[in-house]
């Protein structure tokens, strides 16, 4: 029982940096409809933003992790939107595939300067936060771990309010419902797709973070798997759909603990998306999308 | 693009590649090393070709060898699966070397020694342990102990000096080392009376090995036997630690890198690997070394990798001076008579198998430092 617990608890907190890089695939093909392969990418820079700026603040103070996590959201957020104002907005209108062949060719851009500009051996992030383990029975909880699930549910939590209950919140749902009429009453979209970019970036730095103070060794291309997960995870609730993205990390993040943790250890990653194929196959849209018959 | 513009381009490019695709040199040797100069063994490639490098400029110092100078031609392969074929390939017929030196992680050796054997090019590896290595043919050697003898030493190990009995095995099933250790050590530890209890997996680049251990530590294990590379091996260290399993965690030589302790910290703190030397062994051959390395590259300390690096360098160069030719075949047949060679990590003598057979020794991590705690004779 103890066993299960503690797995379940390496789950979540797994699955909650998946959905933080999900929540960020999925809102750019909200308002977008493409994948922003570029997303894994800043999920990679985030976590070097971390890595220097977390050798300016004294070690293991909760203000100087809280400081060094803001900065490098603050960073990316104006990273995904340089990315978005010079190599989007000028497809905006073109072809679907066009944008999302530049959306790749952004995303090596980013892995391979990073090999350059990091150097391509990995490094060892700094404990930025203060880390202790707690004793709860026989559940061992690492205070790394209450910090990722912390972040992430506080995170998510802001994002709902800041989606459904304010005025650019608003915008985004309507530039996402239907760019066209948005602007019709008045929405800036470039605006609106720009902080949508700004938005999810910073989320993916917050990740980049959480992920790094886990698993303290960072390279450039540290973020091509956990990117392809959280995708994965995106289209598992349901691309397009917040709290499906959020459920379909979780979801992967644990399942995935819990067949490593088994004998079958091997074929965690072919087990895990074995099931995404068959959700995908009773559920087209995922778990919360709805399915909508495409506008002619 | 302007046509008129990209045939300028065009032009351009074509007299690039004739520039820098001169025939080799007449009055040097070639010889050709790929390493992990980058990536995540970056720490292997990096001190292998420090330790090859510098015994190349040392044999240049000295008058080069057949009243030739030697001319090291390193690649990197980046640590990654495949790029290594492609290197080897590119040496062999464009950079037209006589001899290969690499790797140290034996998947990428596995991936080179074919194409050499084809282009009968000797490849030596410098600290490949898997066995597979040099079954690949007649012109693949190594100069390093192969894991059916490390998985001994680290199984007597745990029994006599750790005094464990019951293990779990965590083995990354994408690695030809780790896995072929693994079972080496699984049939020595199994035949001395201990138990496997529990045998877990992971993939090279894998981070997150706490379902792993949560279910090792629920088979209420006594020790942890990991053989892997550095970079996982802290990991797994710290992550056990931070699940509260105190049980010794143990390895061989793919842990040896600075990276261990900087990744690792204090989990890795009293922790052990099986290696192929230490430099705190005070034998004249190693004080000199010591003292040449330090002073080549800026005060670092080498390592078993840098060690072996300059040992595999040393004892082609001895082979071509015994064949008195760089001919492929000439340099093999004086390669597999290797006979008391002594080098850095002691005396190399490569047997039928072209391995080579020689002590290993045991190390720990005490307070941030690799410190020596036994050896073991083959």
């Amino acid at each position: 029982m103890s066993e299960f617990l503690q797995q379940l608890l390496n789950g979540l907190s797994l699955g909650a940096i998946y959905a933080l890089i999900a929540l960020g695939y999925t809102m750019v093909y909200g308002v977008l409809r493409f994948i922003n392969f570029a997303h894994s990418d800043v999920f990679m820079v985030g976590a070097y933003l971390g890595y220097y700026l977390g050798k300016l603040v004294p070690p293991g103070t909760l203000w100087g992790g809280l400081f060094v996590l803001f900065a490098a959201m603050i960073g990316c957020a104006g990273l995904g939107m340089l990315i978005e104002r010079l190599a989007y907005r000028p497809l905006r209108g073109a072809a679907t595939l066009n944008v999302l062949i530049t959306a790749i060719g952004v995303s090596l851009l980013l892995e391979y300067s990073g090999q350059r500009f990091f150097g391509a051996a990995p490094r060892v992030f700094p404990p930025i936060f203060p880390e202790r383990n707690f004793q709860l029975g026989a559940l061992i909880i690492s205070t790394n771990q209450l910090v990722v699930i912390g972040v992430a549910v506080l995170l998510m939590l802001g994002l709902q309010f800041i989606v459904y209950r304010t005025k650019i919140g608003t915008a985004m749902r309507a530039v996402s419902q239907n760019p066209k009429a948005a602007q019709l009453v008045g929405v800036n979209n470039d605006v609106v797709i720009s902080f949508t970019f700004g938005l999810g970036s910073a989320l993916a730095a917050a990740g980049g973070i959480l992920y790094a103070l886990n698993y303290p060794s960072i390279d450039p291309l540290m973020g091509v798997m956990p990117g392809l997960k959280a995708f994965v995870a995106a289209v598992l609730g349901g691309i397009g759909n917040i709290p499906g993205a959020a459920l379909g990390g979780l979801i992967l993040g644990t399942v995935e603990t819990f067949i490593g943790g088994s004998q079958w250890s091997t074929y965690k990653d072919a087990i895990a998306f074995a099931i995404l194929i068959i959700i995908l196959l009773f559920r087209p849209a995922g778990l919360l999308g709805r399915f909508t018959a495409e506008k002619v | 693009m302007p046509i008129a513009r990209s045939s300028a381009l065009l032009a351009g490019f074509a007299a690039a590649l004739a520039l820098t695709s001169c025939a080799p040199k007449k009055d040097t040797i070639r010889i050709g090393e790929f390493a992990s100069l980058t990536g995540k063994e970056a720490a292997f490639g990096q001190s292998s070709h420090k330790g090859t490098l510098l015994a190349i400029e040392e044999l240049n110092a000295a008058g080069g060898i057949l009243g030739k100078s030697l001319e090291l031609i390193t690649e990197d392969n980046q640590s990654k699966a495949g790029e290594s074929a492609t290197i080897v390939k590119k040496l062999i017929s464009r950079d037209k070397i006589v001899a290969l030196l690499g790797e140290v992680a034996s998947s990428r050796s596995l991936e080179a020694a074919p194409i050499c054997q084809a282009a009968k090019i000797p490849q030596v590896s410098p600290s490949s342990t898997n066995p597979a290595v040099t079954e690949t043919g007649d012109y693949i050697f190594r100069v390093c102990f192969i894991d059916p003898f490390q998985g001994v030493v680290m199984a007597k190990f745990a029994k006599d000096t750790l005094k464990v009995r019951k293990v779990a095995v965590l083995t990354s099933v994408s690695s030809a080392y780790s896995v072929g250790l693994a079972k080496y050590f699984k049939e020595r530890f199994v035949a001395d009376g201990g138990v496997i209890a529990v045998e877990q997996k992971y993939s090279e680049g894998d981070k997150d090995f706490k379902a792993q251990l949560t279910a090792i530590k629920a088979s209420g294990i006594d020790g942890i036997f990991l053989p892997g590379y550095y970079t996982e091996a802290a990991l797994v260290c710290k992550q056990a630690k931070d699940l509260g399993l105190t049980v010794p965690v143990f390895g061989g030589d793919g842990w040896e890198a600075p990276q261990l302790v900087e990744i690792g910290g204090a989990a890795v703190e009293g922790s052990y690997y099986s290696t192929h030397y230490s430099p705190e062994n005070r034998s004249p051959a190693v004080t000199t070394f010591l003292a040449k390395f330090k002073q080549r590259w800026k005060n670092e300390v080498p390592d078993a990798m840098a060690a072996l690096g300059y040992d595999s360098a040393m004892v082609l160069a001895d082979a071509m001076k015994r064949a008195g030719t760089t001919e492929g075949a000439k340099v093999r047949d004086a390669l597999a008579a290797t006979k008391g060679y002594v080098g850095i990590t002691g005396t190399t003598t490569l047997d039928a198998s072209r391995n080579a057979n020689k002590a290993a020794v045991v190390i720990t991590v005490k307070n941030g430092q690799f410190k020596f705690v036994e050896s073991v004779a083959p």
